[in-house]
């Protein structure tokens, strides 16, 4: 029996998108509206479900109510409900650009028929790959979020190649051999764990202690993820699938893909197995964290093109969701609030600034940095994104970024371990040299400059990479609220887990 | 105990040696193969936990929905797969079979 009331809004974040994924399919001229009405959808049953949260705390449902473990259980607590919100908000305006986006190509095409059919593809892919993301949110067991790993590699992978270049497909074909060995490792690992513990619930499992085969299994997973998240030195596969692939697929696959796999690697580390992890361990993934930060935006600053620029920027920004490990580890009481002002902000920021990339490309017919001069003068609204999003990424106050690494940085100080306050700051030295860099060109009009004529487009091409980049910005002043929904959330676990997660 | 075991050993072989010839092969078919035989070997470890001998209690349906569900998306990733790697040699103009490993993992940066 189907009620709309409590528990069962939870199943709309997989049926709208997917529903909306199939129709597509059968209906070319409506896929827009189809994939539009299902994100403003998801939308609003998420904010409902974020209602029902935060009066009752966290929610589970059986699908079709067959009890685990043959049943799929859907669980919601505060991590998940804002990596849930975090894809809606900028689903949503990654929709709207790529209408834009398409329509702007369709009608200056570079070579007859090839756009549309890009399209025709992308919106099938793109809502099956936003069901796959919000079923690994509410994925309440480790078997589910293999299964939903492999359904979000898919259809980024195919993404991936559909500009259709030789270099995109080599990239994504490159992508999903990287891919796939890491969701093998993971299923390794999961394997382990049902060997060992008999069950694969989250919550169950994080009530049970540490033993040898529990180690083995959570480093088999952690290899699989990090593989996935593209922690250097496990970045090489990720610039060249982000930058050669069509705008609003670089802004999917930067913003949202990657943090995926993070959530659940948190998850795991954090949630799951909270009493097997030692110190030794998070200092590993603190050190990679830290070499990711460096390399990434030593890599940032030497490209020639914008978008490869971009790429290696979320390399660098990665870096700091790991140096988080560490501090997470020793200063317990923080360590979702961090990590979740970091992904939020990022997430709306990097899409925006690959969708400005992406217009920038569109009207300059190219995207080599030292000839973007004086772009401000006909696409003013989307280089003020551009350098919005560069404050967010810089993390200056009073950015979601800079709330982040303000959180980063009292932590590496309360738990005393000051250099990666450090590194951290380090970071944000070197990303303000890669931004300016870009950004000091586009402001500067050379002498002698002839103002190209301004190509008509639809406001869908500019506007949603604002809005992002000022909810990015806006993100520090409403900074309570977001760690509000986090203390809600962690009920759940500590219910559970006999050490318990203050927060 | 015994069976289980060799099975599960039998597996871990499998995923080592798939794993082995994901990173020493160039060829693209190759690797494609080499997931599956991983894959293979993570099935068989899993389908070895399942393992009870005759009359000693109920058997686990868990493992066995486990593998099954992990068949279908393997075969659907190969399939990806396969097209993809199709779709590489036909655009770009050389034949990535005769491509030497370097000049592959080149191409895309």
């Amino acid at each position: 029996m189907i009620s709309f009331e409590g528990q069962s809004w939870i199943i709309l974040p997989l049926i709208l998108p997917l529903a909306a994924g199939l129709f597509c399919f059968l209906s070319r001229r409506w896929a827009f509206a189809l994939s539009l009405t299902a994100a403003l959808g998801n939308l609003l049953s998420i904010g409902v479900l974020l209602n029902q949260f935060l009066d009752t705390g966290p929610l589970t449902y059986n699908v079709g109510n067959w009890k685990t473990p043959l049943g799929i259980a859907l669980r919601i607590d505060g991590p998940s409900i804002l990596m849930l919100l975090m894809t809606a908000v900028t689903g949503l305006g990654i929709t709207l650009y790529a209408r834009g986006y398409f329509a702007f190509r369709i009608a200056v095409p570079k070579r007859i028929g090839r756009h549309e059919r890009q399209e025709r593809f992308f919106w099938p892919l793109w809502m099956t790959l936003w069901a796959s993301l919000n079923g690994l949110f509410l994925s309440a067991d480790i078997f589910n979020m293999y299964v939903t790993l492999e359904l979000i590699s898919i259809p980024a992978v195919a993404l991936a190649a559909l500009s259709g270049k030789p270099a995109s497909q080599i990239a994504a074909f490159r992508y999903l051999l990287v891919s796939l060995l890491g969701s093998l490792s993971y299923l390794l690992g999961v394997v382990f764990v049902y060997k060992t513990y008999g069950v694969l619930d989250l919550v169950l499992l994080s009530g049970k202690t540490a033993s040898g085969a529990g180690m083995a299994a959570l480093a088999l997973m952690s290899v699989g993820l990090l593989l996935k998240t593209a922690l250097f030195p496990m970045h090489f596969w990720l610039p060249p699938a982000h930058a050669n692939a069509l705008a609003p697929v670089s802004a999917i696959l930067s913003s949202l893909v990657v943090k995926g796999s993070f959530y659940l690697l948190f998850r795991l580390w954090f949630d799951v197995f909270a009493s097997a992890v030692t110190e030794p361990m998070v200092n590993i993934l603190g050190t990679l964290g830290a070499g990711a930060i460096v390399w990434g935006a030593l890599q940032a600053i030497r490209q020639k093109r914008l978008k490869l620029l971009v790429a290696y920027s979320t390399v660098s920004q990665l870096g700091y969701l790991f140096i988080a490990f560490p501090l997470a580890y020793l200063d317990m009481g923080t360590h979702w609030g961090t990590v979740a002002f970091m992904v939020l902000a990022h997430a709306c920021a990097k899409s925006a600034m690959f969708m400005a990339s992406g217009t920038i490309f569109l009207h300059a017919g190219h995207d080599r940095i030292n000839d973007l001069a004086g772009v401000r003068s006909y696409i003013p609204v989307t280089v003020f994104a551009y350098a919005i999003a560069g404050v967010n990424i810089m993390g200056l106050p009073p950015s979601g970024g800079f709330i982040a690494k303000w959180l980063l940085i009292s932590s590496s100080i309360n738990s005393s371990q000051w250099w990666w306050g450090i590194i951290v700051m380090i970071g944000s030295l070197l990303a303000s040299v890669y931004i300016f860099r870009v950004v000091s060109r586009f402001f500067v009009i050379p002498e002698g400059y002839k103002v190209p004529d301004r190509r008509p487009h639809s406001p869908l091409l500019e506007w949603p990479a604002l809005v992002l980049a000022l909810i990015a910005l806006l993100l520090g002043l409403i900074a309570p609220y977001p760690l509000h929904i986090l203390e809600t959330g962690n009920s759940l676990f500590s219910m559970v887990s006999p050490k318990g997660l203050p927060l | 105990m015994i069976t289980n075991l060799l099975y599960s050993f039998g597996g871990l072989m499998l995923f080592s040696m798939g794993l082995f010839a994901l990173i020493a092969c160039s060829h693209p078919l190759r690797k494609i193969l080499a997931i599956n035989v991983m894959a293979t070997g993570v099935f068989l470890i899993l389908i070895a936990t399942a393992y009870r001998q005759i009359g000693t209690g109920e058997i686990d349906p868990v493992p066995q929905a486990m593998v099954l569900t992990g068949i279908v998306v393997s075969v659907s990733v190969t399939a990806l797969a396969l097209i993809l790697a199709c779709r590489v040699q036909e655009t770009s103009n050389h034949s990535l079979i005769q491509r030497k490993k370097d000049d592959f993992t080149r191409t895309g940066t």
